[in-house]
């Protein structure tokens, strides 16, 4: 399983790529994919909605199940990933090419944790 | 097998009407006819016989499909409700001239009634989900009668079927999900936990969705009553227990019941069914619908004045009505029990049979069902739920209800039903013994059942990924 | 007296004590003994066969079945070929469930495919459902479809069937939405008053075509300013009438719903009837139900299997969007079977028949003295005027001693008249010599 060092995680498997102008883009982690399995749609929000660390903001559904997707910080949607609905298989082919939605007006991340504290996480939960 | 689309040849076609005088619509018109099939008759019927092979009905065969109550469908119930008295009357005829059609209405309302111990009940909902959403907006109503606008949650245990929580949120409820004990009852401190100036009401299935009749009933309907909410009873497995004991007499104030399941008549392969909505006498004004009273010799049908508004046109899905009550006509005042007691006895054998050799989620007398779980299997052999699934259709034999209860891991439900005979239980009981024995000699071949039918393991990832829902007539 | 149990007593017995039962009672003694019916259930005995074919027979007997129908308002006598009720009185199709096991469930499932191609084809949609239980609750849900956060407010003619419009307001009573009636001018929807009430909370439009006075409405023009006010735009639509009429696809609306009942069901007293949805591509998930989808098998063989279920509510349980479970599905397979019998050619001649027998029979009750309400074009149903309600009862009375159901009274003298491919030349000339004969006595 692949966790890029540049990335932020959260407990509940979601990944942040932070730029430099303060925006980040957020998806499912490796292992949530690996977890969830064959994914074939994804709920996204609408851009400018706001989202809350540790709540729902889209979910995702593989044949005979649905996942909230939390949100792993506090922001805006900035921007929303509408060729993800069109491609769900992405989420399971590429996670860390497959975000969700851009965020803007990033607070909350004090609870993210580096690539090597979430692989140490998962292997505890695991 | 080929779409009846692709058989279609342009030209054909069989004279079903005269050819249309000139007329003059004088409204905008579709640009092209619909791309319906151009058939001969022959070629109708030979299609929908090759379809009827690749369908499997109970009347053809063993049905132990759990929570569905697929029992044998008896052919005069069809009798019944083809008459052209029935098939051939306008819904908004004068009561007059209906006063068949009513007679059955006020017959199966009294009849149904009695069973689940109500005093009213509607027959407009077209199904038990439609049944579940009217009497939650009977409740909803009588909240807000009473000016108590505080009632916003109701009380849904982590068994459920997924109806109910849905139905609660579609009549505007929030949804308290509860847990069950280790034996899948009611958690009773959890419940007493979970009630308050807020509750609207409690939903649940007795006999439970694992198929064990809650002990605690009185208590726990006692317990919603008393912090103000209202107990709705699911009638999805009332067939364990008519004649019995009651909902009504259990502390229920509104139930539904499937006229589809429990009272024998056919489920079309989805439908149609009939979800009769009953309660106490408190309710009644809020029921849609019509409902039949005599006046001066003449049966007629009227509204309720605080209706909360229709569930659907017409007075229900009546043909089904006249099914249901013909199967009670037929069995009668004994037959409701000794229905319900065979149900039981059946599960139980079946149960009995397979313990030893099939892990139960519940070591107990099981009522109309009863759950295997093979999480155990799975994770020594990696043969799942599925997979025995699949291997009962290579012996001719419909499977279990998989999946479900959520409550229970790798589950397979088995509801035998009244209908069956103990042969076909030995010969089902025999089938579930050797797949086992399959799948303990030969576990990896599991993956590849079932091995004899056309169609083997669709890919559903391929179907929700980029779906394909009609035919595409350009491809 | 009997019951579709077949084991014996001595079976029964024999099984009882292989469970390690003594008896019945036994075996029920976890249902607590308080709460047990002491005494028999208040029914009447059981009935052998022959007794129950008897009473049904003679309740059937108790209904009048008129030969001369102009009724309809929401239900409709259309004649249905004999290939229909053959087919689906196949004990497969009528007993079989839901089609959870698509490997031994190929027949059903294509069945519906067929059935969703098929209202494709009527409506001009990209998608359908498998069903919904009639076209009033196909309505509401749709409603139900359209309400977003921030667009809470449903909009529905005055033109639509007042059934359609009850159960829409109940559904919505549920949601605890908004539901705004737009009124109506000349018969048809008052397209200023729809302009006016359309704002940035609206959801959708419900219109009805053609509507409950059998008027066909201008959804052209109802598209284009309910897509400017950026809501959604549903129509209900006789299944029959789309066989000639500018489809809902053609108008652009997002959804389109009705009442199958005209494709191949009987009038049954109100049901089983079918709800039919359809929805343009970007609404197809939001469809309630059941789906059914076209795949391949691991042999890579096509076959079909019902899916999109997430979206369901034995997956989304209180999430999903609607909590249908049980749908219509053998009277879409009715309605699939009286499509493929009929054909374009036949529903041609079925809509076409509907039409100029409508429009005979209003010129003749407008002979005869009635007067029509609305002066626009309509598919096969009509509102007459009498003098006044008393006239309006007189008439129909006369109409109903010569085994005539006349048009439905809607109040104040008017009624509402309906004629289809089953009324001939002589039925409509004779129930127009009968109005005469009222008016003029």
């Amino acid at each position: 399983m692949n966790f890029p060092k540049e990335l932020k995680y959260s407990k509940t498997h979601e990944w942040v790529r932070f730029q430099e102008d303060g925006t980040a883009y957020i998806g499912i982690t490796d292992y949530a994919q690996d977890q969830l399995g064959d994914l074939v749609f994804v709920n996204l929000p609408a851009a400018g909605d706001a989202l809350q660390a540790g709540e729902s903001f889209a979910d995702v559904e593989s044949v005979k199940a649905v996942s909230d997707v939390n949100a792993p910080v506090s922001g805006t949607v900035k921007e929303v990933n509408e060729a993800l609905a069109d491609a769900p298989e992405k989420m399971n082919e590429a996670p860390y090419d497959a975000w969700f939605v851009l965020a803007e007006g990033i607070t909350d991340t004090d609870a993210l944790m580096t690539a090597e504290e979430y692989e140490a996480f998962i292997a505890e939960e695991g | 097998m080929k779409l009846i689309f692709e058989r279609s040849v342009p030209g054909r076609s069989t004279a079903y009407l005269p050819e249309a005088p000139r007329t003059d619509l004088g409204f905008p018109l579709r640009e092209k006819p619909p791309r319906l099939p151009e058939l001969s008759e022959s070629q109708v019927d030979r299609h929908y016989t090759e379809l009827a092979k690749e369908t499997r009905g109970v009347n053809g065969g063993f049905y132990p499909l759990g929570s569905c109550t697929m029992k044998y469908n008896p052919a005069v119930l069809e009798t019944a409700a083809n008459q052209p008295g029935f098939t051939d009357v306008h819904p908004l005829q004068p009561d007059e001239s209906v006063q068949g059609c009513l007679e059955v209405m006020q017959l199966a309302e009294r009849y149904l009634c009695e069973i689940t111990g109500m005093d009213a009940m509607t027959l407009q909902p077209a199904a038990g989900a439609h049944g579940e959403f009217t009497g939650l907006l009977l409740i909803k109503a009588w909240h807000r009668s009473r000016g108590d606008l505080a009632r916003t949650k109701v009380i849904v245990p982590d068994s459920a079927h997924g109806t109910n929580p849905a139905s609660a949120a579609m009549a505007g409820f929030e949804v308290v999900n509860i847990p069950s004990d280790s034996h899948g009852y009611v958690d009773l401190e959890a419940l007493r936990a979970a009630v308050g100036p807020d509750t609207a009401g409690l939903m649940l299935t007795n006999p439970n969705t694992v198929g064990l009749f809650d002990p605690n009933i009185a208590e726990i309907t006692k317990i919603v009553h008393e912090a103000g909410g209202l107990n709705y009873y699911d009638g999805a497995n009332l067939n364990a227990i008519m004649g019995i004991v009651r909902p009504g007499d259990m502390g229920f104030d509104v139930v539904h019941i499937n006229l589809h399941k429990t009272f024998a008549t056919p489920h079309g392969g989805g439908g149609p069914g009939s979800g009769p909505s009953g309660c106490k006498d408190f309710l009644k004004e809020f029921l849609p619908g019509i409902r039949v009273s005599e006046k001066d010799g003449m049966l007629c049908g009227t509204a309720a004045e605080k209706r909360i508004g229709d569930v659907r046109s017409f007075g229900g899905n009546f043909l089904v009505i006249v099914k249901a009550l013909a199967y009670l006509m037929f069995i009668g005042r004994e037959g409701v029990a000794e229905t319900a007691s065979n149900a039981v006895l059946n599960a139980n054998y079946m149960m009995n049979c397979l313990k030893d050799l099939y892990p139960m989620a519940y070591d107990a007398t099981c009522m109309h069902e009863f759950v295997i779980t093979l999480e155990q299997m799975k994770h020594d052999t990696g043969v799942s739920a599925l997979d025995m699934a699949k291997a009962l259709l290579d012996y001719g034999m419909h499977p279990p209800t998989m999946y479900f209860p959520l409550i229970v891991h790798e589950a397979l439900m088995v509801e035998p039903t009244e209908t069956e005979s103990r042969e076909t239980l030995d010969e089902a009981v025999e089938v579930f013994r050797r797949i086992m024995d399959e799948a303990k000699a030969d576990p990896e071949h599991m993956h590849e059942r079932p091995r004899t039918t056309r169609v083997r393991r669709p890919d559903e990832v391929k179907a929700a990924r980029k779906p394909v829902v009609r035919y595409d007539f350009d491809a | 007296m009997g019951t579709y149990v077949p084991n014996t007593r001595a079976e029964q017995q024999q099984m009882l004590e292989a469970c390690g039962f003594t008896s019945f009672e036994d075996m029920y003694s976890c249902i607590p003994e308080k709460l047990r019916l002491k005494k028999p259930l208040q029914l009447p005995e059981g009935k052998t066969e022959l007794e129950i074919v008897r009473a049904a027979e003679a309740a059937a007997r108790k209904n009048r079945v008129y030969p001369t129908v102009f009724r309809g308002a929401g239900a409709y006598r259309h004649f249905i070929p004999s290939i229909v009720k053959e087919v689906t009185g196949k004990e497969e199709f009528r007993t079989a469930y839901t089609p959870y096991q698509a490997e031994i469930s190929q027949g059903v499932l294509q069945s519906i495919f067929e059935f969703q191609t098929g209202i494709c084809e009527l409506t001009g949609m990209a998608a359908a459902n498998a069903s919904v239980y009639d076209g009033a609750t196909a309505a509401a849900e749709a409603c139900e479809m359209c309400r977003e956060k921030t667009r809470r407010r449903v909009l529905v003619s005055a033109t639509v069937d007042p059934k359609i419009l009850s159960v829409v307001r109940t559904y919505s009573f549920g949601r605890d939405g908004e539901v705004t009636v737009v009124p109506e001018k000349d018969g048809v929807t008052d397209p200023d008053a729809l302009e006016q009430l359309l704002d940035d909370e609206t959801a959708c439009f419900l219109l009805q075509q053609p509507n409950r006075y059998g008027c066909m409405e201008d959804a052209d023009q109802a598209a284009a300013v309910v897509h400017g006010a950026k809501a959604k735009l549903i129509m209900s639509c006789n299944p029959i009438a789309l066989a000639v009429m500018k489809t809902p696809g053609e108008i652009g609306a997002d959804i389109a719903v009705g009442e199958g009942q005209p494709l191949g069901l009987p009038l049954a007293y109100g049901g089983p009837y079918l709800g039919f949805m359809a929805a343009d591509e970007k609404m197809m998930r939001k469809l309630p139900g059941r789906i059914v989808g076209e795949t391949t098998d691991i042999n890579g063989t096509r076959c079909y299997v019902l899916t999109l279920q997430a979206r369901e509510q034995h997956i989304r349980r209180e999430k999903a969007g609607s909590n249908i479970c049980s749908n219509e599905a053998l009277c879409a397979l009715t309605a699939a079977v009286y499509l493929a019998a009929m054909g374009p050619e036949n529903m041609r001649r079925a809509a076409l028949t509907c039409h100029a027998n409508a429009a005979a029979l209003k010129a003749k009750l407008t002979e005869s003295g009635l007067k029509p309400v609305h002066d626009c074009p309509f598919f096969h149903e009509f509102v007459m005027q009498a003098a006044d309600e008393a006239q309006a009862e007189q008439i129909l009375a006369a109409l109903d001693r010569a085994d005539i159901l006349g048009g439905l009274p809607l109040g104040e003298g008017k009624m509402l008249w309906c004629a289809t491919e089953m009324n001939t030349q002589e039925e409509i000339d004779r129930a127009a010599s009968i109005v005469k004969e009222v008016l003029e006595a």
